[in-house]
Parts: C-alpha cells; sequence; structure tokens
C-alpha cells in the first residue's frame, strides 16, 4: 500500500497569536513555525503502518511557500520516503488545497490518503472531507484508531456523543484526531537521512488546478478580551458570590 | 432566497444544535428549509416542525440514512439544496464530517464555525483557537456554512407547526458502512447546551477521583466536562473534552477544577458567562480568565463544595 499524507506549516500551537493593527491578519514575521500538530499525527501513523509491513511507501505533500520544505524535512525524518511541495506564496482556502491534492494523488495513485482533522491556524477542518467528496471515495473523519481488514479500513472516529465505528472501502481518505498515536521524537541521525531524501518542489501555478477563492476575509480583528476577576478565600466566600453577586446559583 | 438547514438526530430526538443552527438560519432572510433524513425518524421531523421560523421540514427515510454517513448524505443534501442560496449544519462533529463534502461536490467553499451573520453573504467566525476574529465574505452562488451553536441562541420549540413533507432518497453510495457506536452513557444534560458546567483536568490525578467532579455536577444539574490532558489520561471520555478541537460550550457557569488554562483550552470555554477556577497553583493562567478564583487543593475543595451546595 502506498500512502499518502498532507502536511500543512502553521504557527506553532505554543505561539500566543498577535492580531496586526492593519486588521489584514495575524503577526508571522518572527514568528517560530511548525508542522500542523494533526498532520504530524498524520505522518507518524503512515509511519507505524509502514513499521508494520502494511504500507511500502510513503509520499508527504505540503502546499504553500518554499519554507514548507522545513515541515516536509520533518515528515521525511519521522520516516516519510518522498516529499512534494507545490509551491505558492497565496494563501490557499481549503477547496484549492483539496483541489491539488486530487491532483498529487492522480499523479502518485495512493491507496490511502491521511490528512490531520484540522489546521490550527484556520481551523477550517474541511480539507480532508473535500478531497474526499473530489475524489468520491469514502472518509474516515477524526480518526482515534485505524485497523485494516482485507481491502477495507476500520475507522474508529471521536464523535460528540462518544466514538463511532466505520469500514471503509479503500481507496479512502481519513483524518486523524488527537488520540489517534502519539509523534515520536525525531532522532539527530534521522535528520541527517532526510536531508538527503528526495523532495519535489512543484509551482502551484504550473499545475492548471483552480486556485482562486471565492471566500474573501474582509478583516481580522481581535476577540473581546475577558478581564480576571477575583480570588475567592474559600469556598464559602465561592458559593456567596454565585449565589448573590453572579446570580448564577439559586 | 431559501435557507437547507440539515437537522442532526439519532432517528428520536433533534439535536439541540439543530435549533442554533435554525436561529442562524432565520437571520439569513428567506424560507428556512429542514432536512431531516434517517430511518424511522418521524419524531424528529415532527420535533423540527414545531421549531419557530422553519417554514417546512422536509423527512427522507431509507435504509443507508440510518447512520448519519457523510458520503451517503452528501447527494441527498445537494439533490434537496436545489435553489438554495445557504446550506447550513451545526458545527459539531456531524455537520463537521458532511458539510466539506457537500460544498465540494458543488464547487464552493465552505464556512466554518460562525459565531455571527453580518449579511446574507458576509459572516464572522474564530480563527487561531479564537485568539482572532475573521470577517469573511462569500460570492459563491450557495453558500455552505456550518454554525457555532455559542453564537446564536436555539429556536424557541412548540411553534405551530410547519408542514412536513416526504421527499425520496437518492441511490445508496454503499463504499462506507456503519459498524457500531460506543457512546458515552450519561443522565446528565448535554455538555454543549447545558447552563452549567463542570470540568476536570489533569489535577483530578485519576479516573476514579472525577466522581469528585460529579458530585459536584450531581448537585448542580451541570454536565461534565474535561481539558485534553484529561482525556488522553483516560480520566474521562473523549466526548468530554472541551476545547479549540474539542467542544465549545458558553455555559452561565464553568468550573474549571484542576485545569491550568492552555490557549486550547480556552478556546472552548472563554465565551461562558462565569467562569470559576480552582486550582492550586496561584499563577495558573485560568485566572486570568476567570471571575471567581480559588487558590485551593481540589481534592478539599471539592467535597467541601459538594457539601456547601446542599446547604
Ligand atoms: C493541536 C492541539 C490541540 C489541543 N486541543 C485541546 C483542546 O481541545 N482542549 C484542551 O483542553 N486542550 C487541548 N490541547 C492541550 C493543551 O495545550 C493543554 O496541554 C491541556 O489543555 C492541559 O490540560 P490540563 O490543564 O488539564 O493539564 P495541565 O496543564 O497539566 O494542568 C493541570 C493543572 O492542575 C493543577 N493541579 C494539579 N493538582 C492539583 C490539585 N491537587 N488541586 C488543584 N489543582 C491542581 C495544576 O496546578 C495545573 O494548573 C491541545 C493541544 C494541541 C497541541
Ligand atoms: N497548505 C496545506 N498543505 C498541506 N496540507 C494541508 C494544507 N492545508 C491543509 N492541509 C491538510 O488538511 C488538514 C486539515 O486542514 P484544514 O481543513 O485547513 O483545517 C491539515 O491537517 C492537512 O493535513
Amino acid at each position: 500500500m502506498k500512502i499518502l499524507v498532507a502536511v500543512k506549516r502553521v504557527i506553532d500551537y505554543n505561539v500566543r497569536v498577535r492580531v496586526k493593527g492593519d486588521q489584514t491578519g495575524v503577526e508571522t514575521a518572527n514568528v517560530k513555525m511548525a508542522i500542523n500538530p494533526f498532520c504530524e499525527i498524520a505522518v507518524e501513523e503512515a509511519v507505524r503502518l509502514q513499521e508494520a509491513g502494511k504500507a511500502k511507501e510513503i509520499v508527504a505533500v505540503s502546499i504553500g511557500p518554499s519554507q514548507c520544505q522545513e515541515v516536509l524535512r520533518t515528515a521525511l525524518a519521522m520516516g516519510a520516503d518522498r516529499g512534494l511541495l507545490y509551491e505558492t506564496d497565496a494563501e490557499l482556502q481549503p477547496l484549492a488545497i483539496a483541489r491539488l491534492l486530487q491532483h498529487a494523488i492522480q499523479k502518485e495513485q495512493p491507496t490511502l490518503v491521511i490528512l490531520g482533522k484540522q489546521a490550527i491556524d484556520g481551523d477550517n477542518n474541511q480539507t480532508g472531507q473535500m478531497l474526499a467528496a473530489l475524489l468520491g471515495w469514502p472518509q474516515g473523519t477524526f480518526a482515534s484508531k485505524l485497523e485494516f481488514d482485507g481491502n477495507q479500513a476500520i475507522v474508529t472516529r471521536e464523535i460528540d456523543g462518544g466514538l463511532e465505528t466505520v469500514a471503509l472501502d479503500l481507496p479512502a481518505v481519513v483524518t486523524t484526531d488527537l488520540r489517534l498515536n502519539e509523534p515520536r521524537y525525531l532522532k539527530l541521525p534521522n535528520i541527517m537521512k532526510a536531508k538527503k531524501k528526495p523532495l519535489d518542489v512543484v509551482p502551484a501555478a504550473s499545475t492548471g488546478v483552480e486556485l482562486a477563492s471565492a471566500l474573501k476575509v474582509l478583516r481580522v480583528t481581535e476577540p473581546p478580551r475577558r478581564s480576571g476577576g477575583v480570588k475567592v478565600a474559600s469556598v464559602q466566600e465561592l458559593v456567596d458570590k454565585l449565589r448573590n453577586e453572579a446570580k448564577v446559583l439559586s | 432566497m431559501s435557507v437547507l438547514v440539515v437537522a442532526e438526530h439519532d432517528n428520536q430526538e433533534l439535536k439541540s444544535a439543530t435549533r442554533n443552527t435554525i436561529t442562524a438560519a432565520t437571520q439569513l432572510g428567506g424560507e428556512v428549509v429542514v432536512l431531516v433524513a434517517g430511518q424511522g425518524c418521524g419524531a424528529v421531523a415532527q420535533a423540527a416542525a414545531g421549531v419557530a421560523g422553519v417554514a417546512r421540514v422536509v423527512q427522507v427515510e431509507a435504509e443507508h440514512y440510518a447512520h448519519p454517513l457523510a458520503e451517503e448524505l452528501t447527494p441527498l443534501v445537494i439533490a434537496h439544496a436545489g435553489n438554495a442560496t445557504h446550506v447550513l449544519a451545526p458545527a459539531t462533529t456531524f455537520g463537521k464530517n458532511l458539510l466539506p463534502r457537500v460544498a465540494a461536490q458543488l464547487g464552493v467553499m465552505q464556512i466554518s464555525d460562525i459565531v455571527r451573520v453580518e449579511s446574507p453573504d458576509t459572516f464572522v467566525r474564530p480563527i487561531y483557537a479564537g485568539n482572532a476574529l475573521a470577517t469573511v465574505q462569500s460570492s459563491d452562488r450557495v453558500k455552505v456554512i456550518t454554525v457555532r451553536s455559542t453564537g446564536f441562541d436555539a429556536a424557541a420549540t412548540g411553534a405551530a407547526p410547519a408542514p412536513i413533507e416526504q421527499g425520496a432518497a437518492q441511490p445508496a453510495f454503499g463504499k462506507s458502512r456503519f459498524v457500531r457506536h460506543q457512546l458515552t452513557k450519561s443522565e446528565r444534560p448535554e455538555l454543549t447546551s447545558a447552563s452549567i458546567v463542570v470540568s476536570g483536568g489533569r489535577g483530578m490525578g485519576s479516573a476514579d477521583n472525577f466522581r469528585l467532579i460529579d458530585d459536584v455536577a450531581d448537585k448542580l444539574g451541570a454536565a461534565v466536562g474535561a481539558s485534553r490532558a484529561a482525556v488522553d489520561a483516560g480520566f474521562a471520555p473523549n466526548d468530554y473534552q472541551v476545547g479549540q478541537t474539542g467542544k465549545i460550550v458558553a455555559p452561565n457557569l464553568y468550573i474549571a477544577v484542576g485545569i491550568s488554562g492552555a490557549i486550547q483550552h480556552l478556546a472552548g470555554m472563554k465565551d461562558s458567562k462565569v467562569i470559576v477556577a480552582i486550582n492550586k497553583d496561584e499563577e495558573a493562567p485560568i485566572f486570568e480568565v476567570a471571575d471567581y478564583g480559588l487558590v485551593a487543593d481540589l481534592f478539599q475543595a471539592l467535597p467541601e463544595l459538594s457539601t456547601a451546595l446542599s446547604r
């Protein structure tokens, strides 16, 4: 089985994000960037499948500026075999991303595509579902467990009421939830090895894929700030305040 | 103009987030049509017909709609979207799984998690774990949108019933099959619609200790939530997770116990009306958003709170 994983470069999850003064977006200059945590889980899952003898080859794909090569190198250091970057400086929306990934899939013909459930910058949670639609494939979103049974992927999904298990005919698209696995730490020798692994760069504009978006961001603003309140000295004082001051308890 | 709302349900009950979505739908102008697809879902169609603002309910029954598989529902939603200007669903795991598939099939963008309608083509949605709000405008002929329930009140029930039509099913997709559910059983109110939520974090120490949270929640008629760390450690089921990548809640009262207040957690609860934090570390960032902070050991504070609430 060949697996394609999609990895996005995002602002590191530890960074306190700041809205720009001109309301055009958030501050990205001199901000630490990293692989999207859900994508890291996607790569880890693919590598584990390869280690278990279930997958032959892993291709990691990223879309964005030249610096996305860094997150592809991370994926390669984790164990992916090849990297593919669709290079563009434009900020693409999930539908365009899904179309580019479809382009890669037509070329690579994988049996399984693993994406993160959500990129923690735009918080869209769309791309995997869109990709599955474009391909006409089944989708196993928010996966916390992935198994195989013959030509089927058995996916346990984290849903609002608990867990749901679905069986999907392959080829299929899977998106990862947090509890699918715990990604490994990178080891120095693997980081060195990753530098020699193949990484293709293709200009996104050369693919002929429709990249324009009908969704325009008019402005990005700061949410209303919550100011901290008071400290109470005891449980009794807390209950009194909740009853008589905040009036949220009867 | 017409707005198609895809109802979330389990063939028995209309999920309350659907009613928040209907409120958003009524703000778009135009007729609000609710699609109820399922198997043996008559009671749900009736409940939907009684929600204020609904003009019409379309009920579609088929075996392949017994469980809400996105692959099966997508062609059906598209068939019923007809000349709708908007297609809406709640931003729950149900809506998040389904609507991007619908949008891509229609060749349009999907707008996730809106919290405000500015006009029929302009919406506000949180990004970066709620650290920024984006105002976005769509020029797509049909706007496909998931609605965050904390941004909109639930539409009232008990309105004069709207007509219910039976709609035709689409052929089955067949390449994905429902296998089983493991649903968390609870007598408590639903996390996302409860007026009081008590959440525990890593500080709880074990699944057993979560009973201290349960005790307080029972006294308050509250729902129980958890931080990611508590869920990862197996202290609480996955569907208790509150946060950027879990559930978004905005109750009248949110009590965070043994939770440090990482931005990913705050993203899921900082719009609560009143926030209480109980934490033994007075530097914990959760106190920056708490209206009432109690610096204390939770193993002492929770039993005391339970007793105080009985009086
Ligand atoms: C991609 C991504 C997505 C994430 N999504 C979410 C999400 O949706 N929701 C979420 O919650 N997190 C999420 N996280 C994790 C988040 O970053 C934090 O790691 C997590 O919220 C920490 O949980 P916690 O506060 O319970 O644990 P900790 O940060 O370990 O805090 C435990 C707290 O308990 C207190 N404590 C310990 N013992 C006691 C005691 N006896 N009495 C009183 N207080 C005590 C400590 O002082 C401490 O403040 C996400 C992270 C990533 C990378
Ligand atoms: N620019 C990108 N490059 C590669 N993969 C992406 C990109 N954007 C989104 N994805 C994939 O889609 C997932 C969900 O992203 P989103 O729908 O934007 O929340 C991510 O976790 C990635 O796996």
